[in-house]
């Protein structure tokens, strides 16, 4: 047997550990010099407070909210907040109107939109399309000054009803006199987002920058039929990137069917008909030119979006439109839940029963329980360096009880040691030397510590994936614990064991080792010796003793004949 | 310890052995009191106590305090209502924000008096308000629908792996029976149901079934080693696997439950109520109850299920034969029962 062969392999996988660690450590400190990284995990609303942000629902005066309609707002703002990170954030109602949204730091301008806009996201025809006016461009280019062309005639005593009733959502009929005069009296300025437009009429707005002014028909295909919605960069025929956000959509099959309706209209049609206009709350985010007829039910609109505001329009969409419109009603700091004392004692508490599982493990494996210490302090300074670098890049924030559950983590961490140690010790139960031992334990070990593991993994990963709130933080904190494990079991541990397997001290089987055959009543007596336990064990035994027995080097063969003899003499029972 | 390592030494070669699914009956009669118990146990004292983080409850803001000391508040709130265990934190630079379950009208008149009395302001800068629930059902319904999926797939990948469904079903009971006696500790002690214990739910679930998939490893490796010559039935098979573990299972659940007890002995003893004490009682009943079920549940149901298959019955038979031949052939033969 090749001696130097599992060392060799050892200090391979020691030195992957190392290269792991040595990366983990240089990304979090280019993240502490170049962004707003730092040497210590975030932490969530419970240990360090945030913002709290209570926002009052827009409503037109004798209206109220109803129960269903807020519990649908909470759980889409719930999702919004959510697909932006892993933040804890909690999300009540209070006093039966408003929403109180709590979330952990400061946050910015874009945030408050990512919450607050209804993203009510309407297709419509476009009827008419000229230059703002009340603003001092013309159309024609000649500015004119004079706010409104037509000041003389009041809107509302014009006919408002259609004079033919209107056969599509493109037929000018649409446009009565009194729309015509809303229109153009119409200051893109006054846009009242607040006020959801009816879907069967008409609708007059602008474009978000108030460059264009409309009359749009009808809603052709609602938001609500989007299936779903993804951002990214527009690309040309050859894949080529062009550098401009879009926002991708996929429609449902009733929406597929209305879209491929109106583009089959609309191409056929001249001028500002052929136009789409894609609304967003109330005002014209983009009103491209049909050129061709949309069968498939993907269309990807585009409109000075920028990488953060192309995403958070996909995320809205994705997650349907609020019922009702808020407003941000106050916005304040708001301290810790818990407390200092809390977490200081959590910690504490962690620290004690740290410092248990170094004793007993030191008593039941002796020095082979340093292995499984220092395994615990390798896989510590991984988790903690995970965790600072994904709360950095993530928004990912610390709980109380995710610092519980990264406590209770150090059992199963432990326990694939413990698996790994009682394996070789079977093994040196059954007569084998150390070194085939180590290897021969591991190879069950490791595929129990892979099974168990996959089983732990795959509940972090359907729970990341399918639940949200608190439970998608501890679905979180779960997977990242099971894969350190892996990983430090797999470059740690067993490359451990397997050059201290070399050294004589564990070699020899010292009393202090944990891995004394002796103390263990290896049953191997010699070739084909052994003694045949009555009822249980024997076929194993013989078996696997005569395969230990024909891998041996003559070395091992002689130590284990040695150890045979030796603990022939102090056969059961005695104290080592 | 060596008697430990003696121990260990013991039931490796099956000289010491604990027959533990030869008395299945037994321990289902215990899961079946258990659970009893559990059931009915906190429907007696009038169900489970639910946090505010799903009920709702009361929201009091007192504005322009010159002191924002936390203390004045719980002193105050627990005049009126010493069980409310109220949720503190500062708002701004000027305001407290106490939360509390739902209280009565009157109850909470009590409170805004306090507060202002403790605080030094005039009552109407005290506004009280309801709020609804920050763990909507929405959450609790997202996360039943994920735990089904997730069941669902773990049965899925345990029945490939160990190539039976049998070894599923009876990792899935020993489940279920983990997560009622949790449950059920928490409905008799009547300690609150907060998003905390909801996580050490999840947690136990995670834990309890790693624990059976580790020991059912060992049942499958065993059971899968027996030549036709074998001696041993399937159920003492299985028997072997639980005690060769046995000494594994010990040391890694009091590994795990080291760290747990200390957290819920100074989150329960020197804290009180509150997240630490929440969570850690789930875990630490878990671990027990997650280590127990494997042993006592799975293995024997595992085995139960599994010895009527007919190819197994046809081995069994041939080894209690064999057995028999030897016993006969070598009656000197020490027995160690």
């Amino acid at each position: 047997m090749a001696k130097s062969s599992p060392a060799k392999k050892a200090w391979r996988s020691l030195t992957w550990l190392g290269v792991i660690i040595v990366g983990l450590i240089a990304l979090n400190t280019a993240g502490v010099l170049g962004a707003n990284g730092a040497w210590a995990p975030k932490l969530a609303l419970d240990l360090e407070g945030g913002t709290q942000i209570i926002l009052a629902p827009k409503l037109e005066s004798g209206t109220t909210v109803s129960p269903e309609q807020l519990s649908q707002a909470v759980s889409i703002i719930r999702q919004r907040i959510d697909s932006a990170g892993v933040s804890e954030s909690e999300i009540n109602t209070q006093g039966g109107k408003n929403i109180v949204v709590s979330i952990p730091g400061t946050p910015d301008d874009a945030t408050i939109n990512r919450i607050e806009s209804s993203a009510k996201l309407e297709f419509r025809p476009v009827l008419v399309a000229g230059a703002p006016s009340g603003d001092s461009v013309g159309g024609d280019g000649s500015a004119t000054p004079t706010p409104t062309p037509t000041p003389s005639v009041d809107p509302g005593s014009l006919p408002s009803t259609p004079s033919v009733k209107p056969t599509d959502g493109s037929d000018l009929a649409y446009v009565t006199p009194a729309l015509q005069a809303t229109y153009e009296a119409f200051s893109c300025k006054n846009i009242d987002t607040s006020v959801v437009a009816p879907a069967d009429e008409p609708l007059v707005t602008c474009e978000t920058d108030g460059s264009v002014k409309y009359i749009l028909g009808p809603v052709e295909v609602s938001g609500a039929n989007i299936s779903n919605a993804t951002s990214g960069q527009r690309t040309t025929q050859s894949w080529a990137t062009t550098g401009e956000w879009a926002v991708n959509m996929v429609f449902d099959s009733t929406g597929t069917k209305q879209f491929a309706t109106v583009t089959t209209r609309l191409s056929g049609l001249q001028g500002a008909q052929n136009q789409f206009a894609i609304v967003l709350d109330g005002s014209v985010i983009s009103a491209p030119r049909t050129l061709a007829v949309i069968t498939d039910g993907k269309p990807e609109i585009t409109g000075n979006f920028t990488q953060a505001t192309s995403k958070t329009l996909a995320d809205q969409l994705k997650f349907g439109a609020l019922p009702i419109s808020f407003a941000v009603q106050s916005q304040d700091t708001i301290s810790a839940t818990l407390g200092s004392t809390q977490l200081t004692s959590g910690l504490i508490a962690g620290l004690i029963g740290l410092i248990l599982v170094v004793l007993y493990t030191l008593v039941q494996y002796r020095l082979l329980g340093l292995v499984t210490v220092a395994s615990l302090v390798v896989a510590g300074l991984i988790t903690y360096l995970l965790i600072t670098i994904l709360s950095w890049r993530e928004g990912y924030r610390l709980s109380l009880a995710g610092v519980a559950g990264l406590i209770v983590a150090i059992g199963i961490t432990a326990d694939s040691f413990i698996v790994y140690f009682e394996r070789v010790r079977d093994e040196l139960r059954d007569g084998r030397g150390l070194v085939s031992s180590v290897e021969a334990g591991w190879k069950r070990a490791i595929r129990t510590i892979i099974a168990s593991d996959t089983v732990n993994f795959l509940a972090a990963a359907v729970l990341f994936a399918l639940a949200v709130g608190n439970v998608r933080g501890f679905a979180f904190t779960l997977g990242l614990t099971t894969i350190v494990d892996l990983v430090v079991v797999i470059l740690f541990t067993h490359p451990m064991l397997q050059v201290m397997a070399q050294t004589r001290f564990f070699n020899e089987g010292h009393k202090l080792s944990g891995l004394d055959p002796r103390a263990l009543g290896a049953v191997y007596r010699g070739r084909a010796q052994f003694q045949p336990s009555p009822q249980v064990g024997s076929a194993k035994s013989a078996s696997s003793s005569r395969e230990a027995a024909k891998r041996q080097t003559i070395a091992e063969r002689k130590a284990a004949e040695l150890v045979g003899s030796s603990a022939d003499r102090t056969n059961d029972g005695k104290d080592s | 310890m060596a008697s430990f390592a003696q121990f260990g030494n013991d039931l490796h070669t099956g000289k010491r052995s604990f027959n533990i699914v030869g008395r299945r009956k037994k321990w289902y009669l215990i899961a079946a009191v258990m659970i009893l118990i559990a059931v009915v146990g906190p429907l007696l004292r009038g169900g489970f106590v639910f946090g505010i983080e799903f009920t709702g409850g009361s929201e009091f803001v007192v504005s322009e305090v010159k002191n924002q000391d936390q203390g004045p508040a719980a002193t105050a709130v627990a005049t009126v209502d010493p069980e409310a265990a109220p949720k503190i934190s500062t708002v701004s630079n000027t305001g407290i924000r106490v939360q509390t379950d739902q209280l009565k009208p009157a109850e909470s008149r009590e409170v805004r008096a306090a507060l202002a009395r403790a605080y030094e302001v005039p009552e109407t800068q005290v506004t009280s308000s309801f709020i609804g629930p920050s763990w909507g059902k929405d959450i609790t319904q997202q996360a039943l629908r994920a735990l089904v999926v997730f069941l669902v797939l773990a049965s899925i990948v345990m029945a490939i792996y160990f190539r039976t469904w049998k070894m599923s079903l009876a990792a899935m009971i020993a489940l279920l029976h983990d997560l009622v006696i949790t449950a059920g500790f928490y409905g008799l002690t009547g300690f609150e149901i907060t998003p905390a214990a909801v996580i050490g739910f999840l947690t136990i679930l995670g834990y309890s079934l790693y624990d059976t998939v580790v020991v059912f490893d060992k049942i499958r490796e065993n059971t899968s080693e027996d030549g036709p010559e074998s001696r041993r039935t399937f159920g003492d098979s299985v028997n072997l696997a639980v005690n060769q573990t046995l000494v594994r299972s010990i040391n890694t659940s009091v590994v795990a439950m080291l760290p747990v007890a200390s957290i819920l002995f100074i989150g329960a003893f020197v804290l009180g109520a509150g997240t630490l004490r929440d969570i850690s009682l789930a875990l630490l009943i878990g671990i027990i109850v997650g280590t127990y079920s494997t042993i006592f549940i799975a293995a024997p149901l595992y085995g139960q299920l599994r010895e009527n298959e007919p190819a197994i019955k046809k081995r069994d038979k041939k080894a209690l034969e064999l057995r028999a031949k030897a016993a006969a052939a070598q009656p000197a033969e020490e027995v160690t029962a």
